[in-house]
């Protein structure tokens, strides 16, 4: 199994507060990683620390070092925009560009970092859209409608196939169901459990049930440390620890 | 909300509440009444020199009857393109500034700064330009009189471009970095892009409100009975024409001044009328 | 804490990979360190922006102190407070400017305010809501209407008006208050004030109106249930608490007053004199700049007249300031627009 992402001795603020504390994980390649844990607990912090998003809060800081494959993310001359394009995120609400088509949507991450191709761009809208089991629904429309139109689960398969246009070696998604009805939901996860054939992905949910649904590890924070990480199976069942069942029989949470 | 029940209310309590609701009422019609009265005043008076003349010829030497406003116009155009040309960069510039790269204290010294050069009056502003272009220069010259209603523009533009920065939704701008989108490009590419009807709202509205000033040029472009387009001269612009022309003993050029309010007045408000017009269609829809 | 133990994988051979097989994205240049000069680049240039916005205050400030210091520097203090105003002798005095510009913009304000408030209050709290954006759009389009035109109608139209029947109709029956004297021309300080007044109706009812619409709805309903009539409701529970805003809302309108020129220039009769009556004619800061800048006559004469463009900028800048900050403290921050 290939590494997909060494996290050590990860720390971050918020200014003074302290909200993760020397997280040491090993998230491997190719397969889905849920981060559970109550609210608060930093998961999305931590996830944030992945693609150097944390950093963009005025007066929020990391320290530690995260390596994707050979690539040191906090590296000296490493530029955070490098970094975001080969680490992907979704966010929670789904946030297409208002103004864009659905096909300027996509394109996006492509075209703002110059790329003019007229047939390469074509051939990635297609490939992400249909990665993200939305191409069906808007090949039609795809430049008449604006990316705002479409459903809440529409949109966050946009915002999935916008993610993926880019390429990246890891996908994170910071809690990407939650905003969205249960229908939209199973769609979602039956996507994630494909998407991780190709790539790396991290998924942050407050949903237990989801994250056994679809990944393959998983890792437990609490108060901005983690407590466990192991294969979801053995998490659930067998968890070595105290704080770790509790969590999971709904003893506090 | 319901109507209070006046049932048991004393009769001089009841008496009260309606003259005032009386005077509030009869306040606003007095409030509408010059409205209508300019606008009808204008419209009669102005229309009978609305010859195709009126747009093409320049003004005749005193005394000869007939002639037109066509350099005025022309070279109200000019200026306001000057203007433009400073005010638009500067205004939106600053606005960006205020909204992606100033919430802290040197973003509030420019807000305060940019209500400042607000409310300073029109004529301060074209003495200024006064001092700064003429005096340098040696003479008077359309460029002067941009550079004036160009100052004046840049308050509105600025004020507006931040505010309607400010409504697009921080997730974009999240969602854009994420992509690896450096952040010059979010910030032009995708917040910008994002506001830009807003943006084009508010130049229209200061576009509208420089049109019709005076006082700036008075002592800049100075004004000019012929045609030029030359920025390095006087130039004559439509509000001025007007002002010139209502002093005169001639009765076709106090003509002309009334067609020509007509015109300025046709313009400003059209403007406005097609800004709200648009906005409220949501034709213009930009951030939420 | 348990974590997976397994050996390290094989580091990416990103450089001993095929570049056509790269992601599209990553075929661009290089790791995106061009981006670095090109956002500090986009930085620079907006903060030039902003620079340029406080520069231009600054230059104005500096240049109308440095144009008027012969001025300054030969009248010194006295300026403000002497009535002469001669070009030919070279005596100048800013005290008829002064005065006209204090009167016609406090006539100007006495006649605005209840007209405003009344018209403030009437389309947020009385009139149906279908009428209420054809009001509001029509007062905003008395906002939208040229100083220069306001003028042109204001001599026209008004002017001939208080000569033939209101200042005849004022001198008869209000003559006893020794306002209303002298000839009856028509053009003066009654004229100035209240083409003044329509001027800044605009901006005193509108900023009223959203003070008045940051009132709570709770406060209106607290005076409702206790039986208050509509009148009363709006007195005590809108008006009291929008009070401060609503003066800070005169004072904008006073500032706009004090600033304004085409309108008065063409309506006052331009004469520097003090007079007790508002029928006479007169002078205000704005407008004998400009009656007289082009025409200056000799380098005092212009560095008077910056002198004067000095005055107002300050009275102008304080009125604004004062202003400004009342209307903040009930609006909490958000920015007075001028139309609503």
């Amino acid at each position: 199994m290939e590494i997909g992402i060494h996290v050590h001795d990860l720390n971050a603020w918020f200014g003074k507060t302290q909200a993760l504390y020397n997280i040491a994980l090993e998230i491997p390649a190719k397969h889905t990683t849920a981060i559970i844990g109550p609210s608060g607990c930093g998961k999305s912090t931590f996830v944030r620390c992945l693609n150097r998003m944390h950093e963009t809060v005025p007066q929020a800081t990391v320290k530690g070092k995260v390596t994707i494959a050979d690539l040191d993310v906090y590296g000296k001359g490493i530029s955070p925009v490098w970094i975001r394009r080969r680490v992907g995120m979704v966010f929670q609400k789904p946030n297409p560009f208002p103004t864009m088509s659905i096909y300027d949507n996509v394109a996006a991450g492509l075209k703002l970092n110059g790329v003019r191709n007229r047939r390469q761009l074509d051939e990635v809208v297609e490939r992400s859209l249909r990665s993200a089991a939305l191409w069906e629904e808007v090949k039609d429309i795809l430049k008449k409608k604006s990316g705002a139109s479409l459903s809440g689960g529409q949109q966050q398969r946009l915002c999935i196939a916008r993610a993926l246009a880019v390429e990246p070696d890891v996908l994170l998604m910071d809690e990407p169901a939650s905003a969205l009805d249960p229908i939209s939901t199973a769609k979602i996860e039956d996507l994630i459990f494909e998407l991780k054939e190709k790539y790396t992905v991290v998924i942050v949910t407050h949903n237990m049930q989801q994250a056994a649904r679809v990944a393959e590890y998983t890792a437990f924070f609490l108060m901005g440390n983690l407590v466990e990480f192991d294969k979801t199976e053995t998490m659930f069942t067998k968890p070595s620890d105290k704080k770790t069942e509790d969590y999971i029989t709904g003893r506090f949470g | 909300m319901p109507r209070p029940s006046t049932q048991n209310i004393s009769w001089r309590r009841r008496f009260v509440n309606f003259l005032a609701i009386a005077a509030v009422t009869g306040a606003t019609l007095v409030v509408m009444a010059p409205l209508i009265i300019i606008l009808g005043t204008i419209i009669v008076r102005g229309i009978g020199g609305l010859h195709w003349s009126f747009f093409t010829q320049i003004p005749k030497p005193t005394g000869e009857i007939g002639g037109g406003m066509a350099n005025a116009i022309a070279g109200s155009a000019m200026v306001l393109l000057v203007a433009s040309a400073i005010g638009i960069p500067l205004g939106v510039g600053a606005g960006i500034f205020v909204a992606e790269y100033g919430r802290n204290f040197y973003g509030n010294i420019v807000r305060f700064t940019a209500d400042v050069l607000n409310g300073i009056p029109s004529i301060v502003i074209g003495v200024t330009a006064y001092a700064l272009v003429v005096v340098t220069q040696g003479h008077f010259s359309l460029l002067a009189g941009g550079v004036a209603l160009g100052i004046m523009m840049i308050p509105t533009i600025c004020r507006t471009t931040e505010e309607v920065l400010l409504m697009v939704p921080q997730s974009i701008r999240e969602a854009a970095l994420g992509l690896g989108i450096p952040q010059w490009r979010t910030t032009l590419s995708v917040v910008v892009r994002t506001a830009t009807s807003g943006i084009v709202t508010s130049i229209m509205l200061a576009f509208a409100r420089v049109a019709g000033e005076t006082a700036p040029l008075m002592f800049t472009a100075l004004g000019n009975q012929f045609w030029n387009l030359n920025l390095n001269q006087p130039t004559a612009a439509l509000p001025l024409q007007i002002f010139t022309y209502s002093r005169s003993p001639y009765d076709d050029e106090i003509q002309l001044a009334w067609t020509g309010a007509l015109v300025l007045i046709a313009m400003i408000i059209g403007t406005v009328v097609l800004v709200k017009f648009a906005t409220s269609r949501g034709m213009m829809k930009g951030a939420r | 804490m348990r974590t997976l133990q397994k050996a390290p994988a094989e580091p990416d051979p990103v450089s001993k990979q095929n570049p056509a097989e790269l992601p599209v994205v990553r075929q661009q240049k290089d790791g995106g360190k061009e981006s670095v000069f090109a956002d500090a680049s986009f930085r620079s240039v907006v903060v030039a922006c902003a620079v340029s916005v406080v520069a231009i205050v600054g230059l104005i400030a500096f240049e109308l102190i440095s144009q008027s210091r012969l001025s300054l520097h030969k009248f010194g203090f006295k300026f403000l407070v002497t009535a002469v105003w001669n070009p030919v002798t070279e005596d100048f005095g800013a005290l008829p400017a002064i005065f006209g510009t204090i009167v016609s913009s406090l006539l100007a304000v006495v006649l605005a305010v209840p007209l405003s408030l009344g018209t403030a209050l009437f389309i947020t709290e009385i009139c149906p809501r279908r009428l209420r954006t054809l009001l509001s759009t029509s007062v905003e389009m008395l906002a939208a209407i040229p100083s220069v035109i306001y003028g042109l109608w204001g001599f026209f139209f008004l002017v001939p008006l208080l000569r033939k029947y209101v200042e005849p109709w004022l001198a008869k029956y209000l003559g006893w208050t020794g306002l209303f004297e002298g000839p009856k021309l028509g053009i003066g300080m009654l004229a100035a004030g209240m083409i003044l007044a329509i001027m800044i109706l605009p901006i005193i009812a509108s900023i009223t109106r959203e003070v008045v619409l940051a009132v709570p709805q709770q406060q209106r309903e607290a005076a409702l249930a206790l039986g208050a009539t509509r009148w009363e409701m709006l007195r005590t529970a809108v008006l009291r608490n929008a009070r401060i805003g609503i003066f800070g809302a005169v004072i904008l309108g006073l500032g706009r007053a004090l600033a304004e020129t085409m309108a008065v220039t063409m309506v006052i009769g331009n004469a520097p004199q003090i007079s007790k009556s508002l029928f006479a004619p007169g002078y205000t800061l704005a407008s004998v700049i400009a009656n007289e800048f082009s025409e200056a006559v000799g380098p005092l004469h212009t560095s008077a007249l910056v002198e004067m463009a000095l005055v107002l900028f300050v009275v102008t800048l304080v009125v604004n300031a004062i202003a400004q900050l009342l209307v903040w403290s009930i609006t909490r921050g958000m920015p007075a627009r001028n139309l609503a």
